[in-house]
């Protein structure tokens, strides 16, 4: 479980964040929802510490993240996976490589046990074939399993998602949700997702917080989304004729 | 200005905290030896040769005197040689080649959010990324250098060879004449200094690149020239502390 408490971060003279909280359970699908410059991207950022809060604090499993040091947050930084919004894999490293990386770092694992570790994440995400391959050779929608694959390659105990979908097709899109959405289920991880993807939204959205100008304001799972009277979430789910449309028939 | 100095000393304080693993961060040392020092080659060789011969038929040229022996114009080919061309010569190449390969690596690494990854596994980034740069950059450029000497005076006596500008005997005579073992060491100290302008400089430009493609060109252009400018200044300063 995740904790975050009165989130602040100012960037200059752009306050970015004003004093968000929430709670993040294990074995969900967290989704952190908003327009674009609402501040999605900042706030997953301050939770995983590459962004430090101006004020607040995050707990992970009750334990203080933000005023840890370096070396405090090294064995909580080992439980976290995070999947970037481009996937992040490094482009000298082959598949196989990036996904032994962390394991190489921080484990006393034998070559043998790193290679199954390996060959295991990428079963899972139906990538075996392609471990010999550079990040360059592959997809967008392989980078962004490859990506997942070395997210869950340490065994994390939360998983950090930025824009999962974004610059995939709506079949990719779709296996990504799925991918991500069995994983948490099946490890207990928890998961939290930063996106504006509404097909994410509906499908796998079990706890959803929207942000609107660096504030939360809406908070509930798909289920409570096409009833809420939240004018700004209205306007921003159901922004297209499309979604009305879709709106009117549930 | 104080601002990017601390930074810069803070990043390099970050670049030798004791590493997670050992062996991983050996095999990037060992990586980044050969890229700089094998890979850096091919055009010091080039440059070395022809450095070597143009200084020894400019300074025949310039001692054509029947007063002064013409052996003389192999020692002074041979001094400024192992003093000057050798060392920072090649070190304004170096930082061409290998300061900008460093800054455009770690910057597009930054803006690729593949640095962010490092850190969110828990790896310190600086001493991953920068620490084998540097550790690489002070073994292999004076390595280099040694290389760029020999060339250099070789270069020297295929000039001598070919133009007959002096006798070849008279400038085989001239490189053993009056030999100081100091300018050696001075000039190594010199590639010792640049190895950890080019190297920490430009690992500094690309580290705190922010943008995208066109921040990590300019920070790579600013890697080089910064890296010239300091390498000129340490130049400056080691050959007047030590001559």
């Amino acid at each position: 479980m995740i904790e975050i408490k009165d989130i602040y971060k100012t960037f200059g003279e752009n306050e970015v964040l004003k004093g968000i909280s929430a709670v993040f359970e294990s074995g969900k699908n967290n989704l952190i929802i908003g327009g674009s410059g609402s501040g999605k991207t900042t706030l997953l950022k301050c939770i995983v510490g590459l962004h430090e809060p101006t004020k607040g604090d995050v707990h992970f499993d009750g334990q203080e993240f933000t005023s840890m040091t370096f070396e405090e947050r090294v064995p909580i930084r080992k439980e976290i996976g995070m999947l970037f919004q481009n996937s992040a894999l490094f482009d000298s490293m082959t598949v196989e490589q990036n996904i032994m990386f962390p394991l190489n770092l921080f484990t006393d694992m034998s070559q043998s046990e790193k290679q199954d570790r390996a060959d295991f994440c990428l079963g899972r995400v139906n990538l075996k074939d392609k471990n010999k391959l550079f990040p360059a050779e592959l997809s967008g929608g392989m980078k962004k399993r490859v990506g997942i694959a070395r997210a869950i390659a340490m065994e994390p105990k939360y998983l950090f998602v930025d824009e999962p979908n974004s610059g995939l097709d709506p079949k990719t899109s779709i296996v990504i949700d799925e991918l991500i959405n069995e994983l948490t289920q099946e490890y207990k991880i928890t998961t939290v997702i930063v996106t504006h993807d509404m097909n994410s939204v509906m499908g796998i959205g079990d706890h959803i917080i929207f942000l609107h100008q660096g504030k939360k304001a809406w908070e509930g799972s798909n289920k409570d989304i096409a009833h809420t009277d939240n004018q700004e979430l209205n306007d921003f789910v159901f922004a297209s004729k499309f979604t009305q449309a879709a709106k009117e028939k549930l | 200005m104080f601002h990017t100095l601390g930074r810069y000393i803070l990043l390099i304080q970050l670049s030798f905290r004791k590493p997670e693993k050992f062996k991983v961060y050996w095999a990037e040392v060992m990586r980044e030896m050969v890229s700089i020092g094998v890979g850096s080659m091919g055009i010091i060789s080039i440059i070395s040769v022809f450095i070597g011969a143009v200084a020894t038929i400019q300074v025949a040229f310039q001692l054509a005197s029947p007063l002064v022996p013409k052996s003389t114009a192999g020692s002074i080919a041979r001094d400024s040689t192992i003093l000057e061309f050798s060392p920072t010569i090649s070190a304004l190449v170096l930082a061409g080649r290998v300061g900008s390969s460093i800054a455009s690596q770690i910057g597009t690494m930054r803006v690729t959010e593949q640095i962010d990854a490092l850190e969110i596994m828990g790896v310190n980034a600086p001493g991953y990324l920068i620490a084998p740069k540097i550790l690489a950059g002070i073994v292999m450029v004076p390595m280099l250098v040694i290389y760029s000497m020999v060339l250099g005076i070789l270069g020297g006596y295929l000039a001598c060879a070919i133009t007959g500008s002096i006798p070849t005997s008279d400038y085989i005579m001239g490189l053993r004449d009056g030999f100081n073992p100091l300018i050696i060491q001075v000039a190594l100290v010199k590639a010792l200094c640049f190895g950890f302008i080019i190297t920490s400089i430009c690992a500094y430009q690309g580290f705190y690149t922010s943008g995208g493609a066109l921040e990590v060109g300019q920070s790579a252009t600013t890697g080089v020239v910064y890296s010239c400018i300091f390498i000129l200044f340490a130049d400056l300063v080691v050959t007047s502390v030590m001559l």
